[in-house]
């Protein structure tokens, strides 16, 4: 499986980036760690005539702190998010998710702006950025935007991103130390990818009742999305497991279920509904 | 174009096609077919290699993304004339039956015990999770990468 040819470019910085991207429109693509890209290209899937390879662009693969968020950069791999002592300490949740990505290789070379800029409705990330409220830094032809990863999905492989912008980092809060979170996934066995994964961001105050809660679930749906339901209904109560069982219900009753080969709309569903209990239920424990 | 990398120390000089995958250039232009090509689609595991230490997919790679990079395959595990402790421990435990996915589950285990030297059996069913095995049904590979860990320790 050979992918059809192309013109390759290796620029050095993001202008020189976004300047290919313009000169080429519609027939060139970026390539991160090609996890996604290649495997479509092999597949002849896509067949972009020029391909802009972004890993000479040496600030792309830095992690800093900015403020009270964590910048990391498009090219940060999963392998890197997974094992970072800053993004464990402090963003615990991202790297319980990108230890969840397909196996150790495509860790190695999978990239965060890849997956986020390709929007697979089964990739784990999504469902994480939500819950976090991230924010997507994006720079382009005509100069440079933030967007909240709640406006960054939009459907179906389909983002936010304009033909030739780039992606360069993503920002996420450097969550308080009582606040806990928690990422459950059910895999789907041959690929890895989520049948439903569930991300869980909670806060209670002494007496137990919940302060904030926020709530991410992918796999399910043609995007990933809040269960704002779920977040409704248990802010302000205490998190006993009864009342997390009895808000985690009909997560998907707004969404557009999938039905495929790999598990029917009715069995997503109630997994929806479980793994968002779950990943509560373990992020209620872990907050202080 | 033109690309400099080097496998197993030494260093190979081609004029490429950017299409060309890396799994290509090391079974065809490099010769060393230790690597092998199993599904093509980043399933198996069997192309599985070292890029700078790190193991990856080298059916999904291409040849010039890995340029100035240092790679290894299983042909450069054998140290003067001696097979790696892994590779021992693969025959002594017959981590083997046909063998096509065995260069590939090596050099995962390889890369497996360099991050995580003393790994339990789920640590390294986990750390195999990349790689497939038509033939062994996996138990006498965990065995193996049990027994190359203690012959490394
Ligand atoms: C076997 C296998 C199993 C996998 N399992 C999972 C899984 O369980 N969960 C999961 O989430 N993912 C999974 N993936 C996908 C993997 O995480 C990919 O790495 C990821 O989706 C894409 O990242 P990349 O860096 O490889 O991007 P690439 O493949 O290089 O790019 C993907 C797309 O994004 C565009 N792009 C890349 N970077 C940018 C940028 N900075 N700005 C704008 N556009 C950009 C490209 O043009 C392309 O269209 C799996 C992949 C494989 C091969
Ligand atoms: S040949 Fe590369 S993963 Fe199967
Ligand atoms: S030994 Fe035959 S595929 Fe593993």
């Amino acid at each position: 499986m050979i992918p059809e040819a192309f013109e390759y470019f290796a620029p050095s910085s993001i202008q020189e980036a976004i300047s290919l991207a313009r000169r080429y429109g519609g027939d060139a693509k970026f390539l991160s760690g090609g996890h996604s890209l290649l495997p479509m290209m092999k597949l002849r899937l896509a067949a972009p005539k020029y391909i802009i390879d972004l890993a000479g662009i040496g600030e792309l693969t830095q992690i800093s702190e900015e403020g009270d968020s964590l910048k990391i950069g498009a090219l940060v791999t999963h392998k890197a998010i997974e094992t970072s002592d800053e993004i464990q300490s402090r963003c615990r949740l991202l790297a319980e998710a990108a230890f969840e990505i397909g196996d150790p290789q495509v860790r190695s070379c999978g990239t965060i702006g890849g997956s986020v800029a390709h929007a697979d409705p089964a990739a784990d990330y999504p469902a994480a950025l939500l819950a976090l409220d991230a924010e997507v830094r994006i720079e382009g032809p005509s100069g440079g935007r933030s967007v909240r990863a709640s406006d960054f999905f939009v459907d179906l492989f389909t983002t936010a991103l304009q033909q030739g912008e780039l992606l360069v980092a993503i920002h996420v809060p450097v969550l308080a130390h009582n606040v806990g979170t928690a990422y459950k996934k059910l895999r789907q066995q041959a690929s890895g990818f989520a049948l439903v994964s569930a991300a869980a961001v909670v806060a209670k105050d002494e007496g137990g009742k919940c302060t904030h809660i926020a709530v991410g679930i992918s796999g399910v749906g043609p995007k990933a999305f809040r269960a704002s339901k779920v977040e409704e209904s248990l802010l302000g109560k205490t998190l006993t497991e009864k009342n997390i069982t009895n808000a985690s219900h009909h997560v998907t009753a707004s969404v557009d279920v999938q039905n495929d080969i790999h598990a029917s709309a009715e069995y997503r569903s109630a997994m929806a509904d479980l793994f968002a209990k779950n990943a509560i239920w373990v992020a209620a424990n872990r907050a202080e | 174009m033109e690309i400099t990398l080097t496998i197993n120390d030494r260093t190979f000089k081609a004029d490429v096609e950017p299409r060309l995958l890396l799994v290509h250039f090391i079974r065809e232009n490099a010769c060393l077919t230790g690597t092998h090509i199993g599904c093509e689609t980043t399933t198996c595991g069997a192309c599985t290699i070292l890029l700078d230490g790190k193991a990856v997919k080298s059916c999904t790679l291409l040849a010039v993304q890995a340029r100035g990079k240092r790679l290894t395959t299983v042909e450069g595990l054998m140290k003067n004339g001696r097979l790696h402790p892994i590779q021992e421990a693969f025959w002594e435990e017959h981590g083997l039956q046909c063998g096509y996915c065995t260069p590939g589950m090596i050099m995962a285990a390889y890369h497996l015990l360099q991050e995580n030297p003393n790994p339990s059996d789920e640590q390294i069913r986990r750390g195999l999770e990349g790689n497939l095995c038509r033939c062994t049904g996996y138990q006498n590979i965990v065995k193996a990468i049990q027994s190359a860990a203690a012959k490394l320790a």
